[in-house]
């Protein structure tokens, strides 16, 4: 048997090294990727990492592949900040109100099931082909998150700290503004995290099917132009940009999260 | 940590009483409220429960019970688990309804949860995502007040916690955390203090420190306090006046007086009036 702090496989290894793990991973990542295309035939070697990063280059230096990255931003902005103004207030009153919360869970539960993708037929027909359509299949993805969890922070704030806030002299307003609403952030912002990772996701697909801007569109363009390297190089600005996202709000969870 | 014997309130004798009645008083009550006792502090309050009532669906906690706490008194309730002590505290909070009775705290009815009243939790229950400062000073914010910056430096001090004001409530040890409970209560400069055992998580040694520095500041600060417990030793050791609980629903069936000049934890009269107390909760069925 392995001492406590040691019982996790390779523990001793971390420490010094640490630091030095994370990138370890890219580089086996990257050997992996070199491996496949190098190994191949045929297309698939246009994949191959060197053509990639030579594109990548040319890419970020180029003035218009930024307006599409912008643009890709606008929307996820746009789509974060519906699902924020519509999910964390259904959120509090689906947390608040016991008969709010029966009415809603089976309704939630199966609306999250249902491919926001397949909204899409429905959103080109009602808003025409455009930023709204991809924002609004978006909206219906990254919706969920925020409303489940912050309706469950709510649900399970402690209900001595409410005792306290009471026998401290508190009235209603003041214990929602400076006991309830600091005890459910946390919670908020794990649903924000979720809801960031998948907005992100969806808004390439979304992109792919109603507009002509943007990263997912680039993409398809990118495969229509036959410059098949500069598929991958736009994959990995989305990986990028995604990870730099998820990166912050961890931060500032991690800054909100008292265990 | 002091265990030596605690010195009597300066004002004791001022009262003419000259020490007090050995005898118990009656079941119940110390029906004589003008009453003068240790602590006696001219601008405390007094705690007044009449014919109070308290039943839960099928459940009666207790009947008709009476309680009378003399301004400045240390009143220890004391019984074992599920005896109704802290549900008739809940009461006396204004945070749980009697059936029937009523509570008056100063001559007020109690009717419900009120900063004047204030309740010291079994667990610390501080607030994670407010410093140790910032918790103290939630009181008055929470009825829109501006903390004062000095008294609130002053409770830090009092309860020994002025070195780590700045800190998160999660590094405080459990000790710590119970005092920084005291003073964010104290911090809304309540008429009375209500305790809902508030040191049995502690260690002992912990528990008698904090015995101690809760004597002293209620000694400082002059307030009505009732404190309940399930340690003999604490209530004897803390309580003016000892109410010992009786099964459910037997209320109060005894009350002990304490003679505080001879507060010690080793005094051999002292020693006397802990088993005597102990003989008490013999008798009311409790072991």
């Amino acid at each position: 048997m392995a001492t406590r702090d040691k019982r996790r496989y390779g523990s001793e290894l971390l420490g010094e090294t640490d630091r030095l793990l994370p990138a370890v991973g890219l580089l086996v990542g990257l050997a992996v990727w070199w491996t496949v295309t190098a190994l191949g035939s045929g297309i698939i070697t246009n994949f191959a990492p060197a053509a990639t990063f030579a594109v990548l280059a040319e890419l970020v230096v180029s003035p218009e592949f930024y307006d599409h990255v912008f643009v890709s931003l606008y929307r996820f902005a746009v789509a974060l900040g519906l699902c924020l103004a519509v999910g964390l207030p259904v959120g509090v009153v689906v947390g608040y109100f016991a008969a709010a919360e029966r009415a809603t869970t089976v309704l939630f539960q199966f609306m999250r099931m249902i491919s926001p993708l397949a909204w899409f037929p429905i959103a080109i027909i009602v808003f025409g082909v455009g930023t709204r359509s991809a924002v609004f299949v978006m909206f219906m993805a990254g919706l969920w998150p925020i409303v489940l969890n912050t309706a469950h922070g709510i649900g399970t704030i402690d209900d001595d700290w409410i005792t306290v806030g009471e026998s401290l002299g508190g009235d209603t307003r003041a214990l929602l503004r400076r006991v309830v609403v600091p005890a459910v952030i946390p919670d908020m912002l794990t649903g924000i995290r979720l809801s960031i990772g998948i907005l992100w996701i969806i808004l390439v697909p979304a992109e792919m099917l109603g507009v002509n801007t943007g990263l997912g569109y680039l993409i398809l363009d990118a495969r229509d132009r036959f410059s098949y390297a500069e598929i991958p190089a736009i994959m990995l600005v989305i990986g990028f940009i995604g990870f730099w996202l998820d990166l912050s709000v961890r931060r500032l969870h991690a800054r909100w999260n008292w265990g | 940590m002091s265990l030596e014997s605690r010195p009597a309130a300066a004002d004791d004798d001022a009262d003419g009483s000259g020490g007090r009645s050995d005898a118990a008083s009656p079941v119940g009550a110390a029906a004589d409220g003008a009453e003068t006792v240790g602590r006696h502090a001219a601008d405390a309050a007094p705690i007044v429960a009449g014919d109070l009532t308290k039943r839960y669906d099928d459940t009666l906690v207790f009947d008709g019970l009476d309680l009378r706490v003399a301004p400045g008194e240390v009143c220890c309730l004391l019984g074992p688990s599920g005896c109704g002590k802290t549900t008739l505290l809940h009461l006396l909070a204004g945070l749980e309804e009697p059936t029937d009775g009523r509570v008056e705290i100063d001559g007020e009815a109690v009717t419900g949860p009120d900063y004047r009243w204030g309740v010291v939790f079994q667990d610390p229950l501080l607030y994670p995502w407010l410093s140790v400062r910032e918790n103290v000073e939630i009181g008055p914010r929470l009825r829109g007040e501006t903390p004062d910056a000095d008294h609130v430096d002053e409770l830090l001090e009092l309860v020994g916690l002025d070195g780590v004001a700045d800190a998160d409530t999660s590094d405080l040890s459990g000790g710590m955390a119970q005092r920084a409970s005291l003073a964010r209560t104290l911090a809304n400069d309540p008429d009375v203090l209500l305790l809902d055992e508030p040191f049995s998580a502690l260690d002992q040694l912990t528990k008698m420190e904090l015995q101690d520095e809760l004597l002293r500041i209620v000694d400082e600060l002059g307030v009505t306090a009732v404190f309940v417990t399930h340690d003999i030793d604490e209530a004897v050791y803390l309580g003016d006046r000892v109410a010992i609980m009786g099964p459910v629903p037997a209320g109060i069936e005894h009350v002990e007086r304490i003679d505080s000049e001879t507060r010690s934890r080793d005094d051999e009269a002292f020693l006397a009036e802990r088993a005597a107390t102990f003989e008490r909760l013999e008798a009311v069925g409790l072991e």
